[in-house]
């Protein structure tokens, strides 16, 4: 049962690392405009690197 | 969104609620402007690159971005753009976009309080899934050492997610206890303290049961309905905010003879300001220059324009129709006849305070009877078997069992099904019991002007006209914005049109022109030499005379608002009472309720005779359901049970309303109502699954079966089968 002392940690640390990206999303707005962004994929325009 | 924009990482998570250093000092800095414009028509892919594209060739524009949701365009520029470039821009490829008020944008621009509920409900669930993964461990079979060290993982998860994910909770419930009262959330947060500190016993005395798991899904659970209950509301809120700052207060200001835009805060007692036609005036005041017709329909329901001339006093709110007026304020602000009205209704009572939502009642009902139960198991096992543990066990066993899981969501998810249904339809539900109290609406009162009515005349009798009267009337009309005017026009359309000399528009008058040698007019009776002739008061005029020849009329009626013979008409044959009632003159009111067959009306009504009338219902027993838009029509608007008013009302009524029709069309109403006792229905339905459910349920842990297992199980159940009956409104 010693494979329980790794299995618990990297299953907690899994799950923090998806609930600090969702904070990190939370955060950035990126949830303020759902159907802006579902429409801004079939965009023709392509923004090499991020905006300065 | 750019680095300015992006919230800084906060030290803790409760420091995200308070705004940051940085925020308040970018805000205060007067380094760029933000510029909010409406653009309804954007709708694509296309449309968004095409917009932004527009937006970011404006000279000064340093980033423009789209947000397709609210169809609205941020823009971040140097200080010195006004947003009028921005606008033409935008109508040069051919989107149409109004100025959004900052100003009245700024509470819904970030939804503190949403992120803030949303971050607490990502935080439970992340906690629950992995509580719950550990429990069902423990309830497959670890036994002992294993169990321990598990449950001890679980309360090290458990707890600090608690004291962060149920703050809500626990300030809710404890300013209920303060104000000596009992709410929802008394018995959910004794359940959660309960189940945590009978758990931390329990596992430090190596024990058997631990309700972590069941802690945690509860508040996950209750978090979902209080953000659902949130989500609807923002929407609606938004939207509503947005309809305010389409207004955007300016005024022209007369400055040494020069005209400058300001703000309306800005204008002083005695400036002088310019009110264009088609403008409303922003201040309460006195005309020193110009002639014009004043629409005060807004204000008193009178469809007739009035005569405006030097030296009448106008009220801010009145629309100025035909020629450029200098006003001299004497009220500005606050002081104004316009918000000092407003005013008096934000104090009058309203209904909606009057009103007990399902979910109190339920409350009132269920809190006690939930405390009173699991003292009772607790005292009885005590006696029983004088086993502190055992009792204590049973005691938070009961309550988490009881819990009102279900009841927290029986609520908020019907209302988030039905509202986001009626928002399809057009309809802006405002308040949170909006959808309850209008369920039980038993009578209909429509106010005439801007609400049955489009407020635009119509042509009645263009078929008693000779061609050649028409021709005339035709090229005098095209020379006027005036709405009889327009309302010719557009009657007319096709017609042959008479070549006129000289034509000029007399403000306040009509317009004269020369036509083959012959002087000729349109517009006021007085003016056009038409006092004498004789015709119908009820109706609206506008006379053309011909040199040598007798004035004819031309009479116009007000337009009917799309859907409204067809709701009214659906309202009947659902068996309530539909009355009229406005402030216009008797035989225009008359004539309207002939025709949309409404038997109950009243003319000439003040607005206090309008919300005494309400009040009068409503001492009858009646739920009076109010539709309005006028200002005349907010005192009433509020004493009603619950109020509808369209988007084209004063900002005042919409404000006193719980509903704002966003289209046009008035046919949604009807539907409103039904899709309001459907909703009530589902709501009581959902008390009664969480009812029976609590039936099976307690009986178990009163007796001292319940395990975590089952309470998990019971739990989930009667959660999701709540939401489900919630769907089947959609």
């Amino acid at each position: 049962m010693e494979i329980i002392a790794y299995l618990i940690p990297i299953s907690l640390l899994l799950g923090g690392v998806g609930l600090g990206a969702f904070v990190y999303t939370v955060r950035s707005n990126q949830y303020d405009d759902p159907e802006g962004n579902s429409q801004r994929i079939l965009s023709d325009e392509y923004d090499d690197k991020p905006k300065g | 969104m750019t680095e300015a924009l992006r919230p800084q990482l906060a030290a803790c998570p409760a420091c995200v609620a308070a705004p940051s250093a940085d925020a308040i000092a970018d805000a205060s800095a007067p380094t760029e402007a933000r510029l909010a414009l409406s653009v309804p028509a954007v709708h694509c892919a296309a449309c968004i690159t095409t917009v932004e594209k527009a937006l970011a060739a404006v000279p000064g524009v340093r980033e423009a971005r789209v947000n397709l949701t609210l169809k609205r365009a941020l823009v971040e520029a140097d200080p010195e753009v006004t947003p009028t470039p921005l606008i033409a821009a935008l109508e040069d490829v051919g989107y149409q976009a109004h100025e959004l008020d900052a100003g009245a944008l700024s509470a819904t621009e970030t939804d503190k309080a949403g992120r803030e509920l949303l971050m607490r409900l990502a935080v439970a669930g992340f906690a629950s899934m992995n509580v719950m993964l550990l429990s069902v461990s423990v309830w497959s079979g670890a036994e002992a050492a294993t169990r321990d060290m598990f449950h001890w993982i679980s309360a090290a998860i458990a707890l600090p997610t608690i004291v962060f994910s149920g703050q809500p909770f626990f300030r809710n419930a404890w300013s209920a206890l303060k104000a000596g009262r009992l709410n929802m959330d008394v018995p959910i947060v004794l359940a959660i303290v309960l189940a945590v500190v009978t758990s931390l016993w329990e596992t430090s005395l190596s024990g058997e049961h631990a309700y972590f798991d069941a802690a945690l899904t509860l508040v996950f659970f209750l978090l979902a309905g209080r953000y659902l209950d949130h989500r609807t509301r923002a929407v609606a809120r938004s939207a509503a905010e947005e309809l305010a700052a389409l207004e955007v207060p300016r005024a022209i200001l007369l400055r040494d003879g020069e005209e400058v835009t300001v703000p309306v805060a800005e204008v002083a007692v005695g400036d002088l300001v310019l009110v264009r036609p088609g403008g409303r005036m922003p201040v309460d005041g006195e005309i020193v220059e110009g002639t014009s017709e004043l629409d005060r329909s807004l204000l008193t329901g009178e469809t007739l324009p009035v005569f405006a001339a030097a030296g009448q006093i106008v009220s801010s709110g009145e629309v100025n129709l035909t020629g450029p007026l200098v006003v001299r304020a004497t009220a500005v602000g606050k002081d104004t006849s316009l918000h000092q009205m407003a005013e008096l209704v934000a104090i009058a009572e309203s209904g909606r305070s009057r009103y007990t939502s399902l979910a109190d009642s339920a409350a009132k009902l269920y809190a006690p009877g939930v405390h009173i139960l699991s003292a009772l198991s607790f005292l009885g096992w005590l006696i029983y078997s004088g086993d502190m543990r055992t009792s204590l066990n049973i005691a938070a066993a009961v309550l988490i069992i009881t819990c009102p899981c279900a009841l927290g969501l029986a609520v908020p998810a019907v209302t988030t099904a039905a509202s986001g249904r009626l928002f399809r339809k057009g309809m802006l539900i405002k308040h949170s019991t909006a959808l309850e109290r209008l369920a039980q609406v038993d009578t209909v009162v429509f106010d005439k002007t801007g609400t049955l009515t489009a407020g635009t005349p119509e042509l009645t009798n263009l078929s008693d006209h000779t061609p050649a009267h028409v021709s005339v009337a035709l090229a005098l009309a095209a020379g006027s914005s005036h709405p009889l005017s327009r309302a010719l026009v557009a009657a007319a359309e096709g017609a042959d049109v008479a070549e006129v000399t000289d034509l000029r528009e007399v403000p306040g008058y009509g317009t004269e022109a020369v036509w083959n040698g012959k002087q000729v007019r349109l517009g006021r009776a007085a003016w056009v030499g038409a006092e004498n002739a004789s015709v119908s008061a009820a109706l609206t005029v506008s006379w053309l005379a011909i040199e040598g020849e007798a004035p004819v009329a031309f009479t116009f009626t007000d337009r009917l608002r799309d859907g409204a013979a067809e709701a009214v008409s659906a309202l009947q044959a659902a068996g309530k009472d539909v009355l009229l009632i406005s402030g216009d003159t008797t035989g225009a009111v008359e004539a309207l309720a002939d025709r949309l067959g409404i038997k109950n009306w009243m003319a000439e009504a003040l607005p206090a005779d309008k919300s005494a009338r309400v009040q009068m219902l409503t001492q009858q027993d009646k739920k009076v359901l109010m539709v309005g838009d006028g200002l005349n029509d907010t005192a009433a608007l509020s004493a009603a049970h619950v109020s509808i008013s369209p988007a084209s009302a004063l900002d005042a009524a919409r404000v006193a309303s719980d509903i704002v029709l966003l289209g046009g069309d008035l046919s949604p109403i009807a539907d409103a109502l039904d899709t309001a006792q459907s909703a009530t229905k589902r709501i009581r339905e959902n008390f009664q699954i969480a009812t029976l459910y609590n039936v099976i349920a307690v009986p178990i842990a009163v007796i001292g079966l319940a395990t975590p297992l089952v309470a998990a199980l019971a739990m989930s159940s009667s959660s999701i089968t709540v939401s489900l009956n919630a769907l089947r409104l959609r």
